[in-house]
């Protein structure tokens, strides 16, 4: 046998296991979209808005690990304490859907940029395996904090909704006004940041910092100031996202963050960490996935945190850089 | 006192544990220490044991690996599925668990030796490269990773399968009978014995399977990477009582034998840090300090840097696992909430606080760390509940003041590191400066 | 290019690397042969450490070929690299800073140990002679270099100057046949300098060397290298001996003319 004869065997036989892969898959997902189409469409709706939601808290994670190269593992805890605070701004103050959104969003600025400048600006020179841990330490710190008794106590809250939840059927599948409320508040705001960083001096700024920090500095940029910027906007979007996840999922505990919080970094990590689109694109994947795995994988409720990392291992494995990474950020 | 020298260090260690264990073996029978005192030592030196390990693997090993709980509570598992079986025979024979857990960790080994006797690595590189000659890369990765799959697969299936089967039917076998010889009381510690070595060797096998395709990972990536592996096992606890029922899942394990004594627990420790004293002070822990301090550098001197990870990982995982056994028969009663993955931050404080890199430091670390949590119990209702504020607020002062912990890197009597050898007295005179010689004489040195 | 009619140790061919759409080393070629003491030279970024780092391993290849005595050792693993003979020092120093000198060295010996992981842990006296055969290599190594007096000092308590030079020697513990240096000189003052040319003469005939060296002080390179590739951008302009290259054109514009020029006076 001449080579061109053993060059086309192997071609075919390679294509031929990718046919075969891709069929397998086909078929598994496809029968499982026949066998139950409703169920299928209204868990993808849920996914969505779970990954909606999932979005704002991932771009927050994003941004901060690209400017600061740091996990802020107290991410989630920031928005823990927004979604406390509407609480008390409804029930204590009545306020309604907005004046809430507002005081969350101000009260997360406010401790982003409190808890930068108190536990991640003094370590700004030391190794990052110290920022880490400390980031690790504030997490838990705010999350037993909150649960004493004076503060936000250990129970579980049945968070009051500001407005009415409005639902209507359309062929067996249920939409509700507050999946379209997440959905336009999330592309809203990932159209201003990606404003924000791409076209204003800040934006600029912010870049500069993440690309090279003592560059940026020689250049005149205040590259501490930037950071609380960037802070403070990761608590913006904390703030919100917070609001509209008690809304939609209106139960509120002082551990509520970690969940959200973890599966929204490992979505933008799956997206590409660094990457604003990626971490967007990334939680849409996640919240599908998780959607998904309730619907249709049995014991599927329980197991689904679970597979939040397992996609994240598997997408380590594969392409650690993400989806819109930059492969060659591996390079030391 | 020249003879005293003579002593190796640790058989010195030994006569000091010796000593200890009596002493305070006898504090508890004469009730000179209140079982509160009791609770804290037998705690906090189990929990020593797990720090141990996370400081193998971080202080030692510089891998940023917090997902340590997962593996202290398979161990915790594993072992008491073993005991409670000798017990209550809930597989139907004495030791079903046991042989099942030989079963799969020898049928695992077994594949593990086979996979690394074809050097599947190398073969796997060659074939891509004779292959590349006539297709392209891409299909070249398909048909290399295809058959690499594949002979895994058989390997594990054909090899590991039946080898597990195997020791599986000879345990089963043999089991009861070889106990049996024993009275009742001996084997019952003989038992407990095996069932903490297994578990142990099940957290380190685990520990392997997962370290090895995430050590290749920067710490930051490592840190969320194990983290989800934690969460998986968590989640993997809640719900195993769907694959052997009375693991009871989520309503946690219950009627675990008792058998967790001062003496075991002292032993253990013992038998573990002198163990780990000599392993990081021998050219294999020299190996791994040096990957830590520069990976790149140790690669060019010869050193397979991800074979030392691996290793620095798999270890600290057996201790985590070996810990998990000692703690499951001490409360008799394993729960999934105990092994979360803000358990792992327990040990990782004890680390970080005691001492980077210290043994003595992590184990002052654990003990501290258990006084605190337990010591603090005792504070009024409305305190209580401080002292998990207490805690975290540990670690950020730590990070901020002291980054390298109370001990930093050293240590304290025997787990001190060695004085290397005494100089030969005849000095060769090759201190002759090297340096500047102009001469091309420099044969001589 | 002198040839004296010795075997060839490394063999270099089209060895190019992509970044991306960076294109940073194209079609680097180089022929060295035993005993040789060669230079690289080019202008900073010129890709010289990145040529090293795809001889030793740390770099996959994008194209080209490594020979090194008659292995092929292209995309080879950097620990592999080194068992075969091939040793080399960093720009930045890399040493084990947390480590003690003698520690530092006896690493290198860890591949060849006489005793494994279970004579360790049990002590054995195995263990016991292994150890001590190591220490006392370890021992006479250092004394060669002068450094004996700081065994037990950590490495990162060392004098810049001795730290470079322990670089070096725990370099040469690894037993290489070739040794890549990379900018040896850095950060040293015209004293340390001329100590250090001396030092890699001596080590290259002490320890029947090859050696290939980058370095940008012009001194060292005109003073000790037989002969030199100079690259830019990634691609060999010239190639000579010393003098061939000192009135090279093409070099001299390469870095910007004058300033080498006078700085070889």
């Amino acid at each position: 046998m001449d080579n061109k004869v053993i060059k086309l065997l192997l071609r075919a036989l390679a294509w031929g296991i990718l046919a075969l892969v891709a069929g397998v898959v086909v078929r598994l997902v496809g029968g499982v979209i026949i066998d139950s189409p409703v169920t299928f469409v209204q868990q993808m709706l849920n996914g969505l808005q779970l990954g909606f939601m999932y979005a704002m808290i991932a771009v927050g994670y994003t941004l901060v690990y690209g400017v600061v190269k740091l996990i802020n593992f107290a991410y989630g805890d920031i928005f823990m304490v927004g979604a406390f605070v509407s609480f008390f701004g409804i029930t204590q103050y009545g306020f309604s859907f907005v004046p809430a959104l507002l005081l969350a969003t101000v009260a997360c600025i406010f401790l982003a940029v409190i808890i930068d400048r108190v536990a991640y600006k003094p370590l700004r020179e030391a190794p990052r395996i110290a920022a880490l841990i400390t980031a690790l330490g504030m997490s838990i710190f705010l999350e037993y904090f909150t649960a004493l008794k004076f503060v936000f106590s250990p129970d579980y809250i049945a968070f009051e909704r500001p407005f009415e939840l409005v639902s209507w059927e359309v062929g067996g599948i249920r939409f509700t006004n507050i999946q379209l409320i997440v959905a336009g508040v999330s592309i809203l705001y990932f159209l201003g940041v990606q404003y924000i960083v791409g076209r204003t001096k800040i934006g600029k700024a912010m870049r500069a910092s993440a690309f090279d920090k003592p560059t940026a500095q020689l250049m005149g940029i205040n590259v501490n100031a930037v950071i609380g910027a960037t802070f403070a906007l990761t608590g913006a979007l904390a703030g919100t996202a917070a609001m509209l996840y008690a809304t939609a999922y209106p139960q509120i505990f002082t551990f509520m963050g970690l969940q959200p919080g973890l599966k929204a970094f490992v979505a933008a990590v799956i997206g590409g960490i660094g990457s604003i689109p990626g971490a967007f694109v990334g939680s849409l994947i996640m919240g599908f996935t998780e959607a998904m795995t309730v619907g249709f994988v049995p014991y599927g409720s329980t197991l689904k945190d679970g597979v939040a990392f397992i996609l994240l291992i598997a997408m380590l494995l594969i392409r650690p850089t993400g989806i819109f990474g930059d492969p060659f950020e591996e390079i030391k | 006192m020249k003879s005293l020298h003579r002593i190796p260090t640790w058989v010195q260690a030994l006569i000091f544990f010796l000593v200890v264990g009596v002493v305070v073996q006898m504090a508890f029978a004469q009730g000179w220490l209140s079982e509160y005192w009791q609770q804290i030592l037998m705690a906090g030196t189990i929990l020593a044991v797990s720090a141990l390990g996370l400081n193998l693997k971080y202080g030692y090993g510089g891998l940023f690996a917090i997902g340590h709980a997962a593996f202290y509570g398979i161990g915790a598992y594993a072992s008491a599925l073993v005991t409670k079986d000798w017990t209550t025979q809930w597989s139907g024979s004495p030791v079903g668990g046991l042989a099942g857990l030989l079963g799969i960790e020898a049928g695992f080994i077994a594949a593990a030796v086979v996979i690394s006797l074809l050097d599947i690595g190398h073969r796997r590189r060659r074939l891509r490269e004779r292959l590349e000659e006539l297709v392209s890369p891409f299909e070249a990765s398909v048909l290399t990773t295809t058959l690499t799959i594949l002979v895994a697969g058989v390997i594990l299936v054909v090899v590991g399968g039946g080898v597990g089967w195997l020791v599986r039917r000879a345990v089963l076998a043999v089991g009861p009978s070889l106990f049996g010889v024993l009275p009742e009381a001996i084997a019952q510690q003989v038992v407990f014995l095996v069932a903490l070595i297994a578990g142990a060797i099940l957290a380190a096998l685990v520990g392997f399977v997962v370290g090895l395709p995430l050590l290749n990972l920067t710490y930051d990536y490592l840190c969320i990477a194990t983290l989800g592996f934690g969460i998986i096992t968590y989640v993997f606890f809640n719900n195993a009582d769907q694959l052997i029922p009375t693991m009871k899942g989520a309503r946690g394990m219950v009627a675990i034998p008792r058998l967790t004594t001062w003496p075991w627990v002292l032993g253990v420790f013992a038998v573990a840090i002198i163990v780990m004293r000599n392993f990081i002070y021998s050219s294999t822990g020299r190996a791994i300090l040096a990957v830590r301090d520069d990976l790149t550098a140790a690669d060019t001197m010869g050193i397979n840097s991800y074979q030392y990870k691996v290793l620095a990982y798999t270890v600290g995982c057996a201790y985590a696992g070996l810990a998990g056994g000692l703690y499951a028969h001490l409360y008799a009663f394993l729960h999934p909430s105990n092994f979360t993955w803000l358990k792992s931050i327990d040990p990782f404080v004890m680390v970080v606080f005691g001492g980077v890199g210290s043994m003595t430091g992590t184990t002052m670390g654990a003990y501290v760390f258990v006084t605190l949590l337990e010591g603090l119990r005792v504070l009024p209702a409305e305190l209580i509940d401080w002292r998990y504020v207490i805690y975290p607020l540990i670690l950020l002062f730590v990070m901020l003041f002291r980054p390298q912990g109370i001990m930093g890197t050293s240590e304290l009597g025997f787990l001190k590191r060695p004085k290397a050898a005494a100089e030969e007295p005849e000095k060769v005179s090759a201190s002759e400066k090297a340096t500047s010689e102009s001469t091309a004489s420099g044969s001589e040195g | 290019m002198q040839s004296n009619g010795n075997s060839t140790v490394l063999k270099i061919d089209g060895l190019t690397k992509f970044f991306g759409g960076l294109r940073a080393v194209h079609d680097f070629d180089v022929d060295i042969k035993e005993s040789e003491l060669v230079g690289l030279i080019g202008p900073n970024g010129a890709g010289k450490t990145t040529i090293f780092n795809m001889i030793t391993g740390i770099y996959p290849v994008s194209s080209g070929r490594v020979m090194f005595q008659n292995n092929n050792i292209t995309d080879l693993p950097a620990h592999e690299v080194t068992h075969l003979g091939i040793g080399r020092t960093f720009q930045n120093i890399r040493i084990f800073p947390k480590l003690t000198v003698l520690d530092n060295v006896r690493v290198a010996y860890h591949p060849h140990a006489s005793y494994n992981v279970f004579d360790g842990i049990l002590r054995s006296p195995r263990f016991g002679r292994g150890e001590k055969e190591m220490t006392d290599r370890a021992r006479q190594f250092l004394s060669v270099f002068g450094l004996e007096k700081y065994q037990d000092s950590l490495a990162s308590n060392l004098p810049y100057g001795e730290q470079r030079r322990m670089e070096i020697a725990r370099a040469l513990a690894t037993e290489p046949d070739l040794l890549l240096l990379d900018e040896p000189a850095a950060g040293m003052n015209p004293g340390e300098i001329v100590e250090l040319m001396d030092l890699i003469h001596f080590i290259r005939d002490r320890f029947d060397l090859t050696i290939l060296l980058i370095e940008h002080q012009m001194r060292v390179v005109m003073g000790i290298c037989e002969w030199i590739t100079v690259i830019d951008f990634g691609e060999i302009i010239a190639r000579g001996t010393p003098k061939e290259i000192q009135n090279n054109p093409k070099v001299i514009e390469a870095y910007l003319g004058s300033r080498a020029a006078e700085e070889l006076k």
